[in-house]
């Protein structure tokens, strides 16, 4: 049976088709490709092990910088000026988005609050920062929406909500142009910056306090190091080193009186300088029309940005520091003085004014401010009424040297040096400035209206301010600043500012002093005194100048009442002040643009100051700590 | 005359279970293997593993039903199989449903289908049973001649036309190598062989028009993956950076970071020997290719001892199609093949193609199983 069943089997047995040598054939093309592919893993794992291995901890370890909290701005009394606000924040890392068209799409389907306007500002953010950074697409999410992304935020690979602290300024307009305002930094900022130290920050000041003390706002970065996964999420954080947070400012501004200044001046074109003369501490800085800070630090949109550039009011420009006007009669007390200290007169020494004054050999005619002239004029009663014929005749009699000599002493035509980048240092015009700006020599009429403070002469309200403040000192000059003390917060550290004294006016009679302080006194007091405005009886004593800057100076609009001449065409009013007369301790400069009554503006500033002098007084500070 | 030829006996390893012992243990220690790198890269996700493992138990029990069949059977049924099978795929071309944005998927309500995984076993079967017939054909030389070529190619390109058209080009891949296996097998002459190289040669210009676009970004990120880091690159580079982090013993199970932190896309899939590159180093993966290469190598030598035409071509051909899908799937990961859609056989995650392996690997021991018994005869 098994032998029939063998031969029947064999019989069967048909013949194999697959011949060996091509079953061995494949058997080798098995062993050779699988020699290939061991020999591929030998190279990628032993050959390049330490080029893939850093790799591969480059793909998972990031090192992420964290952005020091900026440093509040606060008053000298710690009222906080500007502060961060925690806010959450849409943000976008573009480079981790699988198509960035879609996501950004997808994301104002879902919530609808992102506006053109924010789309718009992200695609010009794109453009601008480095790579990998996540780049804000909408500030400031409700709880709401934040609640509608966390649930969806799987469709989003790249996009992320983080928490993050935005500069905000409470007071608004109130102090803008002194505070400046922070913005994103822009390629040619981080150019000019240590870029390790502003990784992860995105702002930075742009004017103001802000730009002048960025190195003090801006802190000591942080890093952290964590493990990402692919989606940039953060698994667990390795290492953590603390920014150091940037330092506190306490401002030398009274915000209260700056408050006063604001709102005196609302409404009109103005600016406001109160200095402590005794130590160069800026107490108001005020610069009207106003904006809002807080525009700016989201990145201002165009409309409004046009809405604040383009117009005659220009409330972006700190009137302040960089507004330059004529400094008008304000200057006849430095003249006096130099006159007085030449010897070309004496307190004592008389003209008769009529009303005009005429350069011997010229027939131009110099009009006094007040047809018919003064009468008889000493220095004290040409002060208090601000006679430009007396100051005709004694600045001919000076000459510009002399003049520009004294002016530049206290200041005019240079940087104060304040404490601010926007800073402008006006024109104290000489017979060399004029040669080399003009290219024509100084004729003797320069000088005279040189003397009353018109022609060439261009001063901001901060120089009238700082020079008033060196005249109630009897000529001891500081420098003025904004900056009262910086606290380092992490470590308790505590910077003042020092106290910085400029080259002092010395007179050789000091005498002189007193006789222009009394005369300055006059113009409030005397009823002669141009100072009406100001009011003749104030419960503190005033020592004070006013001025008019001429606009027009034609025939068109003399004699024309004050309320018909179009607006743009009215002269400025200017006033200079300190107060107490005997022991100054605030001096002031007002300038109100085509308007008259800067007079009244520095009486409300003036009142201000004494009635929160009198109420610190009489109310004692409360005692810290209620535990009894 | 009634002529009845004497029923074969067949050998049996007990009475109703027919296995290959060797490959049964190989095949064992490789799904173990692979268990074990799907839970780390499945991030320690054990409902997956609980799901792999109900595959794999589905598939061994139809890899033992499979086995105990008769490689008679096989042949008789081949046709039929063949046929059915090319009907489901005109079906699936005509009423398909869209999964994963290809018409792939036949769906029957309960459960659906893929029939072109059908085909991985039916074209092998149906180009050997082709062959088989030639051979009890009186006058046949033992070498294709041009019409044999002509018919076989019909057999094989019908398929993977249409599977390709899906489109699925790793299946039609497979499916075609398959086919070539048992024409190789059957006698090719090399002048054919060569004949037919250079036609292909001639036709990639053709084959490059017909192909769609991701195929052919494909083809182009393998030339230079970084050229597009972010884009269809991404994955290649990725994978490389898994692997050759792992460095000789590699960073240890489940601490892998390229596929734990998701830097490594489909991980679990088609890309899971990176986690084994990753997590067990030049050893480990080492010794997984090995265990492959046994795999394939029992299986070609039960190809060598098989006794039939039928039987000894459809064998080799099932192998080698299972070693060339590990192959292009390593070869793909570690950058030397392109990014086709082929899953690593035994150990991706993913059901049907492991069920359409394991029936293959039945067959195979169905045939190594039921060999004609001889007694030793001097």
């Amino acid at each position: 049976m098994t032998r029939l069943l063998f031969k029947t089997t064999k019989n069967a047995r048909p013949k194999l088709l697959a011949d060996r040598a091509r079953l061995n054939f494949l058997v080798s093309l098995v062993l050779i490709l699988s020699s290939v592919l061991l020999l591929r893993l030998a190279y990628l794992q032993i050959a390049q092990f330490s080029r893939y291995e850093t790799l591969s901890l480059k793909n998972q370890m990031s090192i992420i910088p964290i952005a020091p909290p900026r440093g509040i701005i606060a008053d000298r009394n710690g009222v906080v000026l500007a502060e961060n606000i925690p806010v959450y924040v849409l943000e976008i890392t573009p480079e981790r988005t699988v198509n960035m068209q879609r996501t950004v799409a997808n994301l104002r389907a879902l919530l609808p609050s992102i506006t053109d306007e924010d789309v718009d500002n992200f695609k010009h953010a794109c453009q601008q920062n480095r790579a990998y950074t996540s780049i804000p697409i909408k500030l400031k999410l409700s709880e709401d929406e934040v609640a509608i992304f966390a649930s969806q935020q799987y469709r989003f690979p790249g996009v992320s909500i983080k928490a993050r602290l935005m500069r905000y300024y409470p007071l608004g307009e109130i102090a803008a142009h002194v505070l400046g305002y922070v913005g994103r930094i822009n390629v040619q900022e981080l150019n000019q910056v240590d870029t390790s130290n502003y990784h992860g920050t995105n702002f930075i000041g742009k004017t103001g306090i802000e730009n002048y003390y960025e190195n003090k706002l801006h802190g000591q970065v942080g890093y952290q190091q964590v493990e990402t996964d692919v989606s940039g999420r953060n698994v667990r954080i390795l290492n953590k080193t603390a920014p150091i947070s940037g330092e506190k400012l306490y401002l030398s501004l009274d915000i209260r009186l700056q408050q006063t200044a604001y709102e005196a001046l609302k409404g009109k074109r103005g600016a406001i300088v109160a200095i402590d003369p005794r130590n160069g501490d800026v107490l108001v800085m005020a610069s009207t029309p106003s904006f809002d800070p807080n525009l700016f630090v989201n990145g201002i949109t165009i409309e409004n940005y046009k809405l604040l550039s383009n117009t005659i009011n220009r409330p972006l420009y700190n009137r302040a520091v960089r507004g330059l006007y004529p400094p008008a009669s304000t200057i006849k007390p430095y003249v006096a003085l130099a006159g007085l200290e030449s010897g070309t007169v004496d307190a004592s020494y008389s003209i008769s004014d009529p009303g005009w004054y005429r350069l011997p050999n010229v027939r131009h005619v110099y009009h006094d401010h007040k047809k018919g002239g003064h009468g008889m004029v000493n220095i004290e009663r040409a002060i208090r009424m601000s006679c430009d014929t007396y100051f005709f005749q004694l600045g001919h009699r000076l000459g510009i040297s002399a003049l520009s000599t004294m002016l530049n002493q206290f200041g005019f035509g240079q940087l104060t040096h304040i404490d601010l980048t926007e800073e402008a240092a006006g024109i104290l015009p000489s017979s060399e400035w004029k040669q080399k700006t003009k290219g024509v020599p100084w004729y003797p009429g320069d000088t005279l209206i040189t003397s009353i403070g018109q022609g060439f002469m261009l001063a901001s309200p901060l120089q009238l301010a700082n020079a008033v403040a060196a005249l109630s000192q009897k000529g001891v000059r500081y420098r003025p600043h904004l900056l009262l003390k910086s606290v380092q917060n992490d470590r308790h550290k505590v910077y003042l500012q020092p106290v910085i004294s400029e080259n002092p006016v010395k007179l050789k009679h000091e005498e002189n002093w007193g006789v222009v302080t009394e005369a300055m006194r006059s113009v409030i007091t005397n009823n002669e005194g141009t100072g009406y405005r100001f009011g003749r009886t104030a419960p503190y004593s005033v020592a004070a100048k006013t001025g008019t800057a001429q606009v027009f100076s034609g025939r068109q609009y003399v004699g024309v009442r004050y309320e018909n001449i179009p607006e743009l065409l009215r002269d400025h009013s200017l006033f200079v002040a300190f107060a107490p007369v005997e022991s100054p301790e605030i001096a002031i400069a007002v300038m109100l643009e085509n308007d008259a009554i800067a007079s009244a503006v520095a009486r409300q500033m003036l009142d201000a100051y004494f009635s929160l002098k009198n109420t610190q007084k009489n109310t004692p500070k409360k005692m810290s700590g209620k535990i009894s | 005359m009634n002529y009845s030829a004497p029923k074969p006996t067949y050998r049996l390893t007990s009475k109703s279970i027919h296995v290959d012992a060797p490959l049964l243990m190989l095949l064992l220690i490789v799904v173990g293997v692979g268990l074990l790198i799907l839970y780390s890269a499945s991030n320690e996700n054990m409902g997956m593993l609980l799901r792999q493992l109900m595959r794999l138990a589905l598939a061994f029990f139809i890899m033992l039903f499979f086995a105990i069949i008769p490689p008679h059977k096989y042949k008789a049924w081949t046709p039929l199989v063949y046929f059915s099978g090319l009907l489901l795929l005109l079906a699936v071309a005509l009423i398909g449903t869209i999964g994963k944005g290809a018409q792939r998927w036949l769906d029957f309500g309960l459960f659906r289908f893929q029939p072109s995984e059908i085909m991985k076993l039916a074209v092998p079967m149906m180009a050997a049973w082709y062959f088989d017939q030639k051979t009890s054909t009186i006058g046949y030389k033992g070498a294709i001649a041009m019409k044999e070529l002509l018919i076989a190619g019909l057999i094989i390109f019908i398929p993977t036309v249409l599977i390709a058209k899906q489109p699925d080009l790793g299946t039609a891949i497979m499916v075609l190598v398959s086919g070539l296996c048992v024409v190789f097998l059957a006698g090719l002459s090399l002048k054919i062989l060569l004949g037919i190289s250079t036609l292909i040669g001639l036709c990639v210009p053709l084959l490059w028009h017909f192909m769609h676009d991701y195929q052919r970004q494909r083809i182009f990120t393998l030339i230079n993956p970084e050229s597009d880091p972010l884009g269809a690159g991404y994955h290649i580079i990725q994978s490389k950076i898994a692997i050759g982090s792992g460095g000789v013993f590699g960073k240890g199970w489940l601490t892998g970071s390229q596929s734990h932190l998701n830097f490594l896309p489909e991980h679990a899939t088609d890309f899971i020997f990176a986690v084994s590159g990753e997590e067990l180093g030049f050893l480990g993966s080492s010794i997984l290719i090995v265990l492959l290469v046994l795999i394939s190598l029992r299986g070609m030598q039960i190809a060598k001892e098989a006794q039939t035409t039928y039987t000894n071509l459809l064998a080799a051909s099932l192998t080698m199609t299972f070693f060339f899908s590990a192959f292009v799937n390593i070869g793909m990961v570690m950058g030397i093949l392109p990014v086709v859609g082929i899953p690593l056989p035994l150990i991706s995650y993913g059901g049907t193609a492991m069920v359409t392996f394991l029936a293959g690997f039945g067959i195979l021991m169905s045939i190594s199983s039921h060999r004609i018994l001889f007694t030793s005869f001097n």
